[in-house]
């Protein structure tokens, strides 16, 4: 028997599966297909202060290995989150869940990280800071270290539970903003978010998603992913949540070589429903093959 | 929803760019007219959404245009062939709701999701009549279809070249309703819309990412709230539309 419980800042989970934040709703959609609770946990959609509509459509457009989304952060809001979203979820689900935090000034972030910090079932935040800084001219909080700096350590002083922080990808040195986040006081880190992207409609000559860019992600980015990963790895001695392209058991194991704890997957979520469920229960039979025995032994393992 | 691999039984030109294809499998997660299913391809990242032209127990029928790259090779695929597919997608027609004389309109690759309905409407009981609106003779299908059934059918084309010259909306007024359904581009909805006297079901068409609720790709305002294509759509009630 292979063992492979994971543990994330004193939260064991059963295995090291969280499908990603924004490919996954508020979880009760899966579990019209599967029993959820096989899952480590799942990260949910973003959630910000007030309910947002997000970006224009289309907001999708594909390549032959991933795709992009320009959803923008759509979500009813925190209110209706803690009365609406995790009472149903609550039905289904009796594991703790990933919170994804969305916000476009600190104090955004703080509110939100005070009203879920209450909630039972939140085991950890997942502070997404890929977002503009509204007060900064629109300067995304996490390509600019002071920034995300100063949002970890104003969440850090509300939250009695641990604080993760999604990194954005688009930046030159993920590792010293990871850094920074790290003399701030996280707990841990999550990456990468989506790579900026875009398509153009040849016939019609114009992009194809409404806001012209969007976030890539799916099977191509793997490989982007897994050196954000082993990069951050050497700079913080704080767990990784890795993420960006993970389709396959195979991938979660490189994944952690690279050095993360636990390993989220996001849009092969979309194109195959049952895809997290799969990788999950393929887990076992890909340890054996690589004569492994505890997972956790090879966190980081690759350096 | 249901994801499981179909057969292809055919895969048949109906004209220069619109190919019909007849899937066997497990259909039992079809349940009403104005679903669509969500097609796995080879080489491609995400599935394609195509409505349902017809179902029954052992099978399921789509009728769908060459546009881009992922229907270019869809046209491609030979008898034996394996799909995978996502069924039991999309919140379809309630034939119930529809009032009992029924007026369907489809435009172009709108056309298709309105034969599974008039059957469905006609194994109810109710009266059905169709519109269906072309650019031009060449681009016709399924008429015959609809024939069939029984059913009365106008034909416009854009350029005359067949039936009424003109748009769907010119045929409206040779028909008795009390309610419309329709599928079709997004001009056309608006028009029909605008020219209808009665309410209406009017099935839309978004980029989709997951196609079953999950991603947010889809969404659309509507007077009832935010909803997603794929999975409170593809069909909305004329009341709660938004232009
Ligand atoms: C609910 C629903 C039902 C549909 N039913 C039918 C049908 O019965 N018959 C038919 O011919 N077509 C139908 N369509 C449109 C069909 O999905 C697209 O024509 C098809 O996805 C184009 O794929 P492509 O690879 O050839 O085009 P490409 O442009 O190469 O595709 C690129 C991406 O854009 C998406 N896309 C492109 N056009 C559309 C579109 N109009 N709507 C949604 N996504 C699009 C593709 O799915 C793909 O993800 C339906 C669409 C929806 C949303
Ligand atoms: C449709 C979609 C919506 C997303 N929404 C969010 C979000 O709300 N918050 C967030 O932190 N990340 C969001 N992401 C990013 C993913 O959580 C993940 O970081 C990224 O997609 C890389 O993983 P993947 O390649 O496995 O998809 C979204 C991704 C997709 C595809
Ligand atoms: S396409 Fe994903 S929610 Fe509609």
């Amino acid at each position: 028997m292979v063992d492979t419980r994971v543990t994330l800042s004193g939260w064991t989970l059963d295995n090291p599966i969280i499908p990603a934040s924004g490919t996954f709703g508020y979880g009760y959609e899966y579990a019209e297909l599967y029993d959820i609770n096989i899952l480590g946990s799942f990260s949910f959609k973003g959630t910000t202060l007030e309910p947002r509509f997000g970006n224009p459509t289309p907001r999708i457009a594909e390549t032959p290995n991933g795709m992009i989304n320009s959803v923008g952060l759509q979500n009813p809001g925190i209110d209706a989150v803690i009365s609406e979203e995790l009472p149903k979820l609550r039905k289904c689900f009796n594991k703790k869940v990933v919170a994804n935090i969305g916000g476009f000034a600190v104090e955004e972030f703080v509110k939100i990280v005070e009203k879920l910090d209450k909630e039972d079932i939140v085991g950890l935040h997942e502070v997404n800071i890929s977002c503009p800084n509204l007060h900064k001219g629109g300067k995304n909080f996490g390509t600019d270290a002071d920034a995300a700096y100063e949002v970890t350590k104003a969440v850090k002083k509300v939250a009695t539970k641990p604080v993760y922080i999604k990194l954005t990808p688009n930046v030159t040195d993920i590792a010293s903003i990871a850094k920074a986040v790290e003399e701030a006081g996280a707990d841990g880190i999550s990456l990468i978010n989506t790579l900026l992207g875009m398509r153009i409609n040849k016939r019609t000559r114009k992009p194809v998603i409404a806001n012209k860019m969007g976030g890539f992600s799916g099977s191509a980015i793997f490989l982007v992913a897994l050196r954000c990963v082993y990069q951050v790895y050497e700079a913080v001695n704080i767990p990784i949540i890795g993420m960006g392209g993970v389709s396959s058991a195979e991938d979660v194991i490189e994944m952690m070589m690279a050095g993360a704890t636990a390993v989220e997957v996001g849009a092969y979520n979309l194109v195959n429903p049952y895809g997290s469920k799969e990788i999950v229960e393929d887990l076992p039979r890909v340890m054996e093959k690589y004569r492994i025995e505890q997972l956790s032994d090879i966190i980081g393992g690759a350096h | 929803m249901k994801q499981s691999i179909f057969t292809i039984d055919y895969n048949i030109a109906l004209t220069s760019d619109v190919y019909k294809m007849r899937l066997i499998g497990d259909t039992s997660d079809i349940k009403r007219p104005g679903e669509f299913v969500n097609i796995k391809l080879d080489g491609f990242y995400l599935r394609r959404p195509i409505s349902v032209f017809d179902c029954d127990e052992e099978a399921v029928t789509i009728i769908y245009k060459v546009v881009g790259e992922g229907t270019e090779y869809m046209k491609t695929l030979e008898y034996g062939a394996q799909l995978d597919v996502l069924t039991g997608l999309g919140n379809g027609y309630d034939v119930d709701k529809c009032g009992d004389k029924v007026l369907l309109i489809g435009g172009g690759v709108g056309v298709p999701p309105m034969y599974y309905l008039a059957k469905k409407l006609l194994e109810a009981g109710k009266t059905v009549s169709m519109i269906m609106g072309f650019n031009k003779k060449e681009e016709i299908f399924a008429k015959e279809d609809f024939e069939a059934l029984g059913v009365p059918t106008y034909v416009t084309t854009v350029d005359g070249s067949e039936g009424i010259k003109g748009f769907v909306t010119n045929a409206m007024d040779m028909v008795e309703y009390d309610c419309v359904c329709t599928c079709g581009p997004e001009p056309m909805l608006r028009a029909v819309y605008d020219a209808s006297k009665t309410t209406g079901y009017y099935s839309f068409e978004e980029r989709m990412g997951c196609g079953f609720g999950a991603c947010m790709g889809c969404s659309c305002k509507t007077k009832y709230g935010n909803k997603r294509i794929c999975k409170d759509g593809p069909v909305l009630v004329k009341e709660e539309i938004i232009w």
